[in-house]
């Protein structure tokens, strides 16, 4: 581990100042914000992650607050994923988020973990992960070993020649489904954007992951109010049967009428591609069509459309069909 | 033969479980001696050629550094040869000598170490050092068959040499009306137990303390006195408890020299724990082997081919033989068979011993071709095995010792209900899942090693058995325990067993599933010895034999009283052969769209001859089910060829099963006592747990599917490309 210089802030406004003066127009920021730590220490400790100040958020008030109202619901950055995903409200209105939250990681890490940490993870990609081999996100200009080496676990979708890292998460592709925001703040002030706008596919520039400038923090995630015929629901397929990562996975949400007819709906995959990943052709091939197990093959078959398969994730292309009809299925009550 | 027992045989839970789960047990890294200091290494970053320049300035400016030690300024060692070469060690070449010069043999080699007041501190400072290298361009990273030799003269020595014949099998397999050809993959594996490798050194004059992760004290002793050229009795080796091994702890790695090194260096103790990455480089694991296998039958099943080759890695500095060849050579009687064994060079670091060495891997491949020469004859595979039945050891023409196979097969198949699965591939189900059934022989060598225990009884009535033997989990605490108060006729609560110390009374390595049938003797004969003494002393001071143990004590004014303890290999073996046996069988359901595998459930029948405790023989065979599910469904090292390295060197992408991936696993013991290997009647375990696990599981995973996957692990990608 590099030194580092700590502070922890009482204040958002100061939390954000601290930040300032450390931002540099490269990805690798010089200073990082501290939430549960999970994934950030093992990046320090492998030297991935060398940040010159680290400012820890936990002291911040009201951020580990979860609010509900008649319009929305607020889930504070710093609440835990655990805490998350028992919230009654939760799991009552937004069951996708539930169960994305409790099939990630596992019970210690997620009692550990924060939202706003788990929307920002980095990918698992070995060579990200390993700071003495190339990887144009950790280094960039280096390149990109992936492309031709290990890479069964890596993005079919959203991929450039310069980076296949998947964007590892699972909660980011729930929150696509339910039309989540993010409330942020920054030195500039406080602005508030989609959670599909929060990340970047790779291009030229893997090392950029995120529309966050420096130094902005996200404060909280807000969720519309969920109405009558919504239903969801989170499939993830994996090696083992916990504690891993996807292989694939989808995150449904179908507004149905009562006859079955999907009157929309929106479908994000995970595991499978370079940021969360919506699915526009599978959801248009659903609306205003009755759902029967047909309809959900025919169109999760759109699935992977536009697919990259690399050396060793060719397998990723039937799997994230099969994971879609199936999940698609399982939501609307059909399997 | 044997006698009445008091706790032998009785489920006694672990006497150090208490200790463990609180805490209070004590492993290497947690030994803090006066004034302890904190090592972090420096590791290669290419995998062949030399270091050209190494530079360490700033490296020594950083806060807290006290040392910081390269090939440069490293002393040289002795390295003295040794007498004989442990057991432990690979059979031939040098081991890896630490910074004496400039060569690289492979990513992530230890090439310096920086000595600092805080693990912090340290590995700061190590990030610091820059180093260039002259590359060698070709470097042997990848797994390539072709460039295999023959395994050495000093392989044939041990058993595993190139070549083996009996008749003529080539000719045999051609003429066969039923024939196999396939071969089959085993990744290269880490042992990945909790516990990570850790050395605390330290030096007061010529003498060193070394509190050590080993699965054997004195060899780890003798081998550091070696490097040092001192005494192996200046080296006291300590440590108590380990947390999981599997083989990875036999031999002394570099980092202990290390950690020795840079405390005498430094003036100060010195701790050296490996990191989670470190340990895919640092210590050893288990090879990738690729095998070829050739079964040629008759009409009725019978076996009259039986042809297996195995090409396995090991480093370019060590050659590491392993006995893959030995159980498949051994299992199955047939008149004509052959092997063949080579071994592949590559730019690693080299391969260790893990759960069932070349066991378990001869195995996979053994037993699935089995199964698929059961598919090929429309016969049941249990009824395959049967009718091959070996009656004697027909690779080295032995009688067993003692051989329950047949009563495991029958006892496994029972309680598993065997009756229930149909003979037809992917035609059981439960729901959408896809319902497999299989089964796999397990073998395993059961080997005693000479060896000797300390017994001693105190005034105050209780008595202490000693021996300097480890345990890395099976439970060597409590059996010997057991055995001890059985000898001494004394309550359990009385008596302990201490281990893990280079002065207690000598014993091998905690290794080879030898450790109950080794140490146990020597325990008793320590405790029978003591007895006499105690005898002796009632006799002389004219006390009944109704007066206790600390009252006799007490009378002839003896503190403590002390008797030791031998066990001699039995001669016997010679003329047996001394094996473990076992039928493992297992379901599974496969998600025919995602090629997902959940393991139902898997029963176990052993014969280990007579358990000593039977919750820890279940344990230990349960234990061997888990880790055979990650051999079968998820252990796999992402070996990148061009770089030598290993891109998933973590446990988050290093997949071993968590506790969700097991459901329900059973073991049951076939009755049997083996009085040819020691009076005892105990065969060997621990690494019978493993085999025959992968196979069991792989053939289940062809019953429920029809798909033969013969490359490990089973994972979905093979199964969801293969329909
Ligand atoms: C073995 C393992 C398995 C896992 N499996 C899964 C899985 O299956 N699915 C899954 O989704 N996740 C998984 N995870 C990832 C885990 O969920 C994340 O590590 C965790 O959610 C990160 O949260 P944290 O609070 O610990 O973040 P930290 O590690 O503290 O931070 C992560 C990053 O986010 C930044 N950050 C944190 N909070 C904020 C904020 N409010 N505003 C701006 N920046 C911020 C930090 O600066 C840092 O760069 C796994 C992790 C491990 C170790």
């Amino acid at each position: 581990m590099i030194p580092f210089s700590y502070s922890k802030p009482q204040s958002l406004s100061q939390a954000v100042a601290s930040h300032a003066g450390h931002g540099s127009d490269r990805g690798s920021w010089a200073a990082d914000y501290f939430a549960g730590g999970t994934d950030m220490m093992q990046l320090m400790h492998d030297r991935v992650r060398n940040p010159e100040r680290i400012i820890d958020i936990t002291a911040l008030p009201g951020l580990d607050r979860i609010q509900v109202d008649e319009q929305s619901m607020h889930l504070g950055a710093l609440v835990r994923m655990s805490d998350a995903a028992c919230h009654p409200h939760v799991v009552k209105n937004y069951r996708v988020v539930a169960e994305a939250l409790l099939a990630s990681a596992s019970p210690q890490v997620r009692n550990l973990a924060t939202l706003g940490g788990n929307l920002l993870q980095r990918t698992r990609c070995g060579y990200f992960r390993d700071a003495v081999l190339p990887c144009n996100k950790r280094l960039p200009g280096s390149g990109c070993p992936a492309v031709g080496g290990q890479n069964a676990g890596l993005a079919i979708l959203g991929t450039s020649e310069h980076c296949i890292a998947t964007y590892a998460g699972d909660f980011a592709n729930a929150l696509l489904v339910v039309d989540a925001k993010l409330h942020i703040a920054g030195a500039a002030g406080t602005r508030t954007i989609p959670v599909s706008d929060l990340h970047r596919r790779p291009g030229q520039t893997p090392h950029l992951e995120t529309q966050l400038h420096p130094g902005e923090l996200i404060v909280a995630i807000e969720f519309p109010a969920t109405t009558g015929g919504w239903r969801s629901h989170y499939l993830k397929v994996r090696e083992r049967t916990s504690f891993a990562f996807a292989l694939a996975s989808v995150a449904v949400a179908l507004d149905l009428a009562a006859d079955g007819t999907v009157q929309d709906a929106r479908i994000a995959v995970g595991g499978v591609a370079t940021t969360p990943w919506r699915l526009p052709l599978v959801e248009q091939a659903l609306r205003g069509r009755k759902l029967d197990a047909e309809l959900c093959r025919k169109a999760a078959s759109l699935a992977a459309t536009g697919a990259v398969p690399q050396t060793q994730n060719a397998f990723k292309v039937p799997l994230l069909q099969r994971v879609v009809a199936r999940g698609l299925e399982e939501t609307g009550g059909l399997a | 033969m044997i006698e009445a027992h008091g706790t032998i045989g009785s489920s006694v839970p672990r006497v150090d479980g208490r200790d463990k789960v609180t805490g209070r047990a004590k492993y290497a890294a947690e030994f803090a001696p006066e004034g302890l200091a904190y090592a972090a290494l420096i590791e290669s970053t290419i995998a062949a050629g030399a270091i050209r320049r190494i530079e360490t300035a700033s490296a020594k400016r950083a806060p807290g550094v006290l040392l910081v030690l390269t090939h440069e300024n490293a002393p040289k060692l002795p390295y003295l040869p040794a007498k004989e070469r442990p057991a432990v060690e690979p059979v031939a070449g040098e081991a890896l000598r630490v910074l004496q010069d400039a060569r690289i043999l492979f990513n992530g080699q230890p090439i310096g170490v920086v000595v600092a007041r805080t693990q912090s501190q340290a590995e700061y400072a190590a990030s610091l050092v820059r180093v260039e290298y002259d590359v060698d361009t070709n470097p042997l990273t990848r797994f390539d068959p072709a460039n295999a030799k023959p395994a050495s003269a000093a392989a044939e020595k041990k058993g595993r040499g190139p070549e083996s014949r009996q008749g003529d099998a080539d000719g045999a397999f051609a003429a066969a009306a039923h024939r196999v050809d396939q071969t089959y993959v085993q990744p290269r594996e880490h042992h990945s137990a909790m516990e990570p490798h850790a050395t605390v050194a330290q030096w007061q004059g010529d003498k060193l303390t070394l509190w050590d992760k080993t699965q054997w004290v004195y060899n780890d002793a003798d081998e550091i006195a070696r490097v040092f050229g001192i005494p192996s009795e200046s080296v006291h080796v300590i440590n108590p408890y380990i947390g999981g091994a599997f083989g990875s702890a036999l031999r002394t790695w570099p980092h202990v020299t290390l950690a020795a090194l840079a405390a005498r260096q430094s003036g100060r103790a010195v701790r050296l724990e490996l990191s989670r990455r470190q340990l895919f480089y640092s210590i050893g694991f288990r090879p990738r082997a690729e095998q070829r296998v050739q079964l040629g039958a008759d009409a009725d099943g019978h076996l009259q081919a039986l042809i297996q080759e195995a090409v396995a890695q090991t480093s370019t500095y060590e050659e590491f033989a392993d006995a893959t060849l030995d159980v498949p050579a051994s299992t199955y009687a047939s008149a004509n068979r052959r092997t063949k064994y080579s071994l592949l060079p590559m730019n690693t670091n080299t391969p260790t011993p893990m759960r069932g060495p070349g066991h378990a891997t001869g195995l996979i491949a053994q037993e699935i071709a089995m199964d698929e020469l059961a598919v090929e004859l429309g016969l049941d595979p249990i009824e395959l095995r049967l009718r091959n039945f070996a009656e004697r050891n027909p690779r080295k023409d032995l009688p067993w010792s003692s051989n329950g196979l047949r009563a495991c097969y029958r006892a496994g198949a029972e309680r598993f209900g065997w009756d229930k699965r149909s003979p037809q591939p992917r035609s059981m189900r439960s729901g959408r899942h896809l319902v497999g059934m299989g089964m796999a022989t397990a073998m395993n060598p059961a080997p005693r090693y000479p060896s000797s225990a300390s017994a001693t009884l105190f005034a105050d009535g209780t008595a202490v058995v000693r021996s300097a033997t480890s345990d890395m989990g099976p439970g060597t605490y409590t059996a010997m325990t057991q055995i001890a108060a059985d000898a001494l006729g004394m309550p359990l609560a009385k008596v302990r067993f201490e281990l893990g110390d280079s002065r207690m009374p000598i014993a091998k390595e905690h290794g080879g599933s030898t450790t109950t049938a080794s140490i146990g003797p020597a325990v008793r004969a320590a405790c029978a010895a003591l007895l006499e003494k105690l005898h002796t002393v009632r006799t002389q001071f004219q006390l009944p034999q109704a007066e206790t143990n600390d009252v006799v004590l007490r009378h002839a004014g003896l503190e403590i009283l002390e008797a030791q303890g031998k066990a001699e290999s039995a001669e016997e073996q010679k003329q047996y052969s001394t094996y473990s046996f076992g039928a493992v069988f297992a379901e599974v359901h496969v998600d025919p769209d995602f090629g997902t595998v959940r393991v139902a459930r898997i029963v176990g029948a052993y014969d280990a001859g007579r358990i000593i405790n039977p919750r820890l023989a279940h344990s230990q065979c349960i234990g061997g089910m888990v880790q055979g599910i990650g051999m079968a469904l998820l252990e796999e090292t992402a070996w990148d060829e061009r770089f030598g390295r290993v891109v998933n060197a973590n446990i988050a992408e290093y997949l071993i099963p968590v506790s969700a991936d097991v459901i329900d696993l059973d073991a049951v013991f076939v009755p049997g006592e083996d009085t040819v290997l020691s009076s005892l009647g105990s065969k060997g375990l621990a690494e019978l747990g493993l085999c025959g696990v992968a196979p069991a599981l792989v053939n289940a995973v062809w019953h429920a599917t029809k798909v033969r996957v013969r490359h490990l692990p089973v994972t979905p990608d093979k199964l969801l490309l293969a329909t």
